[in-house]
């Protein structure tokens, strides 16, 4: 086990080193580099000056002593200032997180709490009527553009209706628990519905699978009866695929944090992340991206903890 | 015996279809994805009829409703909703196709190889897969979209191309996408390349490139094409956000994800032009998931009905 977990370890740091080494360089690649946005700044530098300037941020040697100086200083808790913020990197990626963590912690309670006992709705009798129903708003649910959601969630309840804000955290002054509340609504609702589909499909696959086992013909002829025989043998076998898969889940959910958060102008990472790639804040899009790189990396860790914990019989050598 | 034994290509095949016309929703899909196809494909066709272009402004006429002229009504420039919605799906069509197909190719590749030679490679191809799938994929897509082509040294007069865009978003939608068909590739070739006929093959002196793609491929078709199928609607949905968000298909040239763009500040002023080009990307994906579904049901070797 410990040995399994070193290895896991091992290479969850190489993804990050060469995540953080293709990153840099991409940032590298990006339209204007900070010299030439201070020249559109002020014209008055002239290229003497864009040349000296170049030299003095050590913006003319090349890329992998770029990458090893910046690896340094972020190593040393350095992670540069933020433009676009007009403060250092931490000070503007730490509410944005935050805000995420809540979107996402909200979204992935419910998309649980609906998905998973559906699924298992579902497989308990495949190809029913209420089989059939499931299977189809999942279908749905999976099949529907999440910012297109996200528009006719703003269109129904902010623009027809009047009942929710079209976006933002809070209004002027609303510091109340229901103010801000109000403006979760429509985010949660757009990521819920966006991922709710794929747990019920995950669930409803494993929980077919496990109820197709030798244990459960055994624990019914036995005469257990029907709900005991799912929820408390077939449920936790199929539970050890689905906790795995919805863990590996983490970078599509934040892909969908993205989306949900820029069309509601929801100040998270994913919204942060965007505004810095398009406002060439390099410094920070590029410390946001591995920083939520880390924590899915860290979440597929746990996952891995969990899977051994759930199955006695992984012995992982 | 127990009944019939199937055990001819032909035999197979007809079970396959058998078990694929009870797919009511799959065969649903087959046909909305041929009428959308077909409409698209025969965009110029049918704008020559209606006498509609998909560039022509009208500023006299904008946010109009449908109309006999405008059967869908106009958007913000008074262009005609309809034939755009039409042109826009010609290209996210293609861009969707085209992708998941060298996303595919990629994909077989790899899985091909870990899963015929094992040991290291194999390890190494999977802990790469593995690592790509865990990855923050839309905002590595955002970066992605956004270098500048020119800093990446390729011949100018790709850059400067019209359809840039469209071959930008096709290799970078691919660069990510194969990872679902590269794992299926090796698990079905892990069980494939011991079975008596590749090692017949081997028998006869037959070389490690040969059995993969004489002997193994052929196998792995069906698991191949679902994972394909299901993969064009997460490529068109790709796609189309990347588009919406203003970094994908660049106007004046329509995709559906690029006409929900203006959708979004217009949505006070004119909440209907929201509605259609998202419908229809729901409308392709659904229709693409059902589709893949019934495949996936239809070609499964472990059915027996």
């Amino acid at each position: 086990m410990t040995g399994f977990l070193f290895q896991r370890l091992i290479q969850s740091a190489v993804v990050l080193a060469v995540m953080s080494f293709v990153i840099y360089w991409l940032m590298g690649l990006m339209p204007g580099d900070p010299i030439d946005l201070m020249i559109s700044a002020d014209p008055k530098i002239t290229s003497e000056d864009a040349a000296r300037l170049r030299a003095l941020y050590g913006l003319d040697k090349p890329i992998t002593e770029r990458y090893l100086n910046w690896l340094g200083a972020a190593v040393g808790g350095d992670f540069g200032f933020s433009r676009l913020y007009a403060k250092p990197v931490p000070e503007a990626l730490l509410p944005a997180l935050a805000n995420t963590v809540r979107l996402l912690g909200i979204t992935l309670c419910l998309s649980l709490l609906i998905g998973l006992p559906a699924g298992m709705a579902a497989a308990i009798r495949p190809y029913s009527k209420t089989d059939y129903t499931i299977n189809l708003l999942a279908f749905a649910g999976i099949s529907l553009p999440a910012f297109w959601l996200a528009l006719l969630l703003i269109i129904v309840f902010s623009v027809f209706l009047g009942v929710l804000p079209a976006g933002g955290v809070a209004a002027l002054g609303g510091d109340g628990f229901w103010d801000q509340a109000k403006y979760l609504v429509l985010p949660v609702a757009n990521l819920t519905i966006a991922s709710v589909g794929g747990h019920t499909r995950y669930m409803r696959a494993a929980m077919i699978e496990a109820l197709r086992q030798d244990y459960i013909r055994t624990a019914r002829a036995k005469g257990a009866g029907p709900a005991r025989v799912v929820l408390g043998h077939a449920l936790r076998n199929a539970l050890i695929p689905v906790v795995t898969i919805v863990s590996l889940d983490f970078g599509f959910l934040f892909s969908g944090a993205l989306i949900t958060e820029t069309v509601f102008a929801y100040p998270g990472m994913g919204k942060l992340i965007f505004d810095a790639i398009m406002g060439n804040d390099y410094n920070l899009a590029l410390v946001a991206l591995l920083f939520v790189t880390l924590l899915i990396l860290i979440g597929n860790l746990l996952a891995d903890l969990a899977y051994a914990w759930l199955d006695p019989r992984i012995s992982y050598r | 015996m127990r009944g019939p034994m199937v055990d001819t290509a032909d035999g197979m095949m007809a079970l396959a279809l058998k078990r694929f016309r009870r797919h009511r929703l799959a065969i649903a899909g087959a046909v909305v994805l041929a009428v959308l196809a077909s409409l698209a494909a025969t965009a110029p066709l049918i704008a020559t009829i209606l006498g509609l272009d998909w560039e022509a402004v009208d500023l006299l006429n904008r946010f109009a409703p449908s109309s006999a002229a405008h059967p869908l009504g106009t958007d913000e420039l008074g262009r005609d909703l309809f034939i755009r919605l039409l042109y826009g799906g010609r290209i996210s069509l293609l861009v969707g196709l085209t992708a998941t197909v060298v996303a595919a190719l990629i994909g077989t590749a790899i899985g091909l190889l870990a899963g015929f030679y094992g040991g290291r490679l194999d390890a190494l191809l999977m802990r790469f897969t593995d690592s790509v799938i865990a990855l923050p994929l839309l905002p590595l897509l955002i970066v992605l979209a956004a270098v500048d082509l020119d800093k990446l040294g390729l011949p100018s007069s790709l850059v400067q191309s019209q359809y840039v865009s469209l071959y930008r978003i096709i290799a970078i939608v691919a660069l990510v996408g194969w990872t679902t068909v590269a794992r299926l590739v090796r698990g079905a070739a892990l069980t494939v390349r011991e079975r008596d006929f590749v090692l017949s093959a081997r028998g006869y002196g037959a070389g490690g490139f040969r059995i993969m793609t004489v002997h193994i491929l052929p196998n792995l078709i069906s698991p191949v094409i679902v994972a394909t199928t299901l993969s064009v609607g997460n490529v068109i949905l790709l796609e189309s956000v990347l588009s919406f968000l203003g970094l994908g298909i660049q106007p004046p040239i329509p995709s559906w994800g690029n006409l929900l763009t203006n959708a979004q500040e217009l949505i006070w002023t004119a909440p209907g032009l929201a509605m259609w080009p998202g419908m229809l990307i729901f409308i392709t994906v659904i229709a693409l998931n059902f589709l893949g579904d019934g495949l996936q049901d239809a070609l499964d070797p472990k059915a027996t009905d």
